[in-house]
């Protein structure tokens, strides 16, 4: 095995670990806010693929400059959700929780279904396309388009959390709600932002991913495993960690793959989520 | 507060499914004077087999809808005049149409669901093996004939089971196929590949492929040099093509789904792996959206059919049939859907010359089928089962993908056009 190889596998990590951080920062917001676990992440990155395929196809909108409208558009739809059905089960037991949030899931997945045909759809000749030769490794274009994207959205959500007064109070009730409540800061309304901002980020990987996977109703179950491994690993709640867990999720699962044999890349990635869970629950970055 | 009415209906919903397996009892039928027979069929309509199980639920409905109603111009098939069942006084079929998602269990339950309560007198499903597996299980408990069209696991008729009949010809032979066409190809053009590599899902359908695969080569004295599995739903192929690609092999035997097909081209593409050739093994590689979805990428490939709309020079029924199905639903047939469709008319040709819709009656007659190549619209001799329900009249056919078309390539006295090998190199495609 030579060293490009190695080398060419670990830049490949990298970009699809940025997608993979990207998808898990949208979950790990949501649930660091209000401790609910949303199993219908998977299905608004669909939405955000599709939403990319539809203005490319109909419009000839090309997804990156359609990128923005879709991030608006999911994060309009994560802050409905959270007013129309979210709300109504904040008290509830953890379980009904569960069960509303995996409902939405499976009714998201049947209306993409329904309007849009189970059929395997592709952005082809995007903005984006074929592969570029850097130092030797051979990249995808829209993978390394994605991979900025990603790098550059988590640093705009990351600067909003610590540098706005907005990002402050999201921030503040995350980590306690009564406190937060008794400084005048509308909780309903953090959990709605978190919701959009959710939402958004799943979005807007969706368009990232759309220029370079296949697009179709199921394709939220390929990520959401994965996501949940990344959010497990970056600690629950903490953006920084899902962005880097993200990344290390990528890099580990194709170089396992790469070292140990592919068939053991899932393998890999699922024992250390075990070792996390045993040895450091509260994951890399989360406070304990 | 939702909390309460949510446990209420999930501990109802526990509790009927608990009294469904508590009222399960065998089933025996009615025989005389019946206006409509009822057939179940088993297919994935939702989840990520959805897109092959809209296209199996038309040809279905295309079948039943010729041997009810009959087609103009159609009169070669067992039952194309449009009178039903003749030998039950002109009985309709009806098709009572289940979901199982792609999931073994719903798939086992959903053919229980189907015998004990919609009563139906036969089985036809279920695309996925692992589906087939559970879902025929019922049936033999049950004692309800069961009909695969198209499931290719070689293991689904090594059961020994009494009630399970298979028309499609399975993997085994299948890759005895590729095997055969690689040994001719040799023979007949002087091309023969220094160094074979395996990349195949790792469901049942791959893992066994995996080992007849490494069993075959040496046979075929064929230098096999890697062999990669990989789960379906994957996010990213990197690592396997870069086992490929360290292993550098001449041609690639690859047995993959829709959404992985498409992928392992894509990261084919990206990562300049180029093998002389890709050999795939349907699924994927035969699905209406593999073409349509990456274009001119997919030139050059062949993959194994049993289908292919080319036939239709050695077959007129084939055009035929492929027209009636083409202005109805605005897409030709594939290897699945025209297998599928196949499936259907040789239960219904079983359960007319049963003239019953006795189960004992229905199975002693599928034993007994034999049709001849005429009046299929396979590439095949007929359909003919042998004691471990196994059809031992189909065969398989390569097409290679060319001018974003499949052309029947092999065998090569069916063959449409000469095969192009080696593909060229992804920096040399235009």
């Amino acid at each position: 095995m030579t060293a490009e190889i190695l080398l060419q596998t670990l830049a490949s990590g990298v970009l699809i670990g940025l997608i993979y951080a990207l998808v898990a920062i949208g979950l790990t917001m949501i649930f660091g806010v209000m401790d609910i676990v949303n199993f219908a992440h998977g299905e608004f990155l669909m939405l955000g693929m599709y939403s990319a395929f539809w203005l490319f196809s109909l419009y000839a909108l090309d997804p990156l400059l359609t990128l923005p409208l879709t991030v608006l558009m999911l994060f309009a739809f994560g802050v409905l959700l959270y007013q129309v059905v979210i709300k109504r089960i904040i008290a509830a037991p953890m379980l009904s929780q569960i069960f509303t949030t995996f409902g939405l899931m499976i009714l998201l997945r049947g209306v993409a279904q329904f309007l849009w045909k189970p059929d395997f759809r592709s952005i082809e000749n995007s903005w984006v396309a074929g592969s570029a030769k850097i130092a030797g490794i051979q990249l995808g274009k829209p993978q390394l388009v994605a991979g900025l994207g990603a790098i550059v959205i988590t640093a705009v959500i990351h600067a909003f959390l610590t540098r706005t007064r907005l990002g402050a109070a999201l921030e503040a009730t995350a980590s306690d709600k009564e406190a937060a409540q008794l400084m005048g800061i509308d909780s309903h309304r953090m959990f709605a932002l978190a919701w959009g901002i959710g939402a958004a980020c799943a979005g807007a990987a969706g368009v990232l991913l759309a220029t370079f996977f296949p697009i179709f109703p199921e394709v939220g179950a390929n990520f959401i495993l994965i996501a949940f491994v990344v959010v497990n690993l970056g600690g629950f709640g903490s953006v920084t960690g899902a962005f880097w867990a993200g990344i290390l999720v990528g890099v580990i699962e194709v170089m396992g793959g790469l070292l140990l044999g592919p068939q053991y890349k899932t393998a890999v990635v699922l024992v250390l989520f075990l070792a996390v869970l045993m040895f450091r629950p509260q994951g890399l970055m989360g406070k304990a | 507060m939702l909390a309460k009415p949510f446990r209420r209906t999930f501990i109802q919903a526990l509790f009927a499914a608990v009294a469904g397996i508590g009222l399960y009892a065998p089933f025996s039928a009615q025989a005389q004077a019946v206006a409509e027979v009822k057939i179940g069929v088993i297919y994935p309509l939702t989840g990520p087999g959805a897109a092959v199980g809209g296209e199996l639920r038309n040809a279905l409905e295309l079948a039943a809808d010729i041997i009810n109603n009959g087609a103009p111009g159609i009169t070669e098939l067992p039952l194309s005049a449009g009178k039903g069942l003749p030998n039950l006084k002109g009985a309709k079929v009806k098709l009572i149409f289940a979901d199982h998602q792609g999931n073994p269990q719903t798939g086992a339950t959903e053919a229980e669901r189907l015998i004990t309560q919609e009563k139906v007198v036969a089985l036809v499903g279920a695309y996925n093996s692992a589906v087939t597996a559970t879902a025929s299980q019922v049936a033999e408990r049950a004692g309800i004939p069961f009909v695969n069209p198209e499931s290719s696991s070689a293991s689904l008729t090594a059961r020994g089971f009494k009630w399970f009949f298979r028309v499609t010809p399975h993997d085994d032979l299948f890759v005895h196929n590729a095997f055969e066409f690689l040994r001719e190809l040799e023979a007949k053009k002087g091309i023969k590949p220094a160094a074979v590599a395996s990349l195949n899902e790792n469901g049942l359908w791959g893992t066994e492929t995996t080992k007849l695969q490494a069993k075959l080569a040496p046979d075929y004295k064929l230098n096999l040099v890697k062999q990669v599995l990989y789960p379906a739903k994957t996010t990213q192929l990197t690592s396997e093509v870069q086992t490929l690609k360290a292993a550098n092999p001449n041609l690639v035997l690859q047995s993959s789904y829709t959404a992985d097909a498409i992928l392992s081209i894509k990261t084919y593409k990206e990562l300049g792996f180029s093998p002389d050739m890709i050999l795939a093994n349907n699924a994927g590689f035969t699905d209406t959206d593999f073409i349509k979805t990456l274009g001119k990428d997919a030139e050059y490939i062949i993959t194994r059919e049993v289908w292919a709309l080319d036939l239709a020079g050695s077959n007129p029924l084939i055009k035929k049939v492929n027209d009636a199905y083409n202005s109805r639903y605005k897409i030709n047939f594939t290897g699945n859907s025209s297998r599928t469709f196949t499936g259907l008319m040789v239960m219904a040709d079983a359960i007319n010359r049963a003239g019953s819709t006795e189960p004992e009656a229905i199975r002693a007659a599928l034993a007994a089928t034999d049709l001849p190549g005429s009046k299929l619209i396979m590439p095949w001799k007929g359909v003919k089962f042998d004691a471990t329900g196994q059809n031992t009249l189909g065969q398989g056919i390569l097409v290679q993908i060319i001018d974003g078309k499949y052309n029947t390539v092999w065998p090569f006295a069916m063959a449409s056009r000469d095969v192009v090998w080696p593909m060229p190199k992804w920096e040399q495609r235009k």
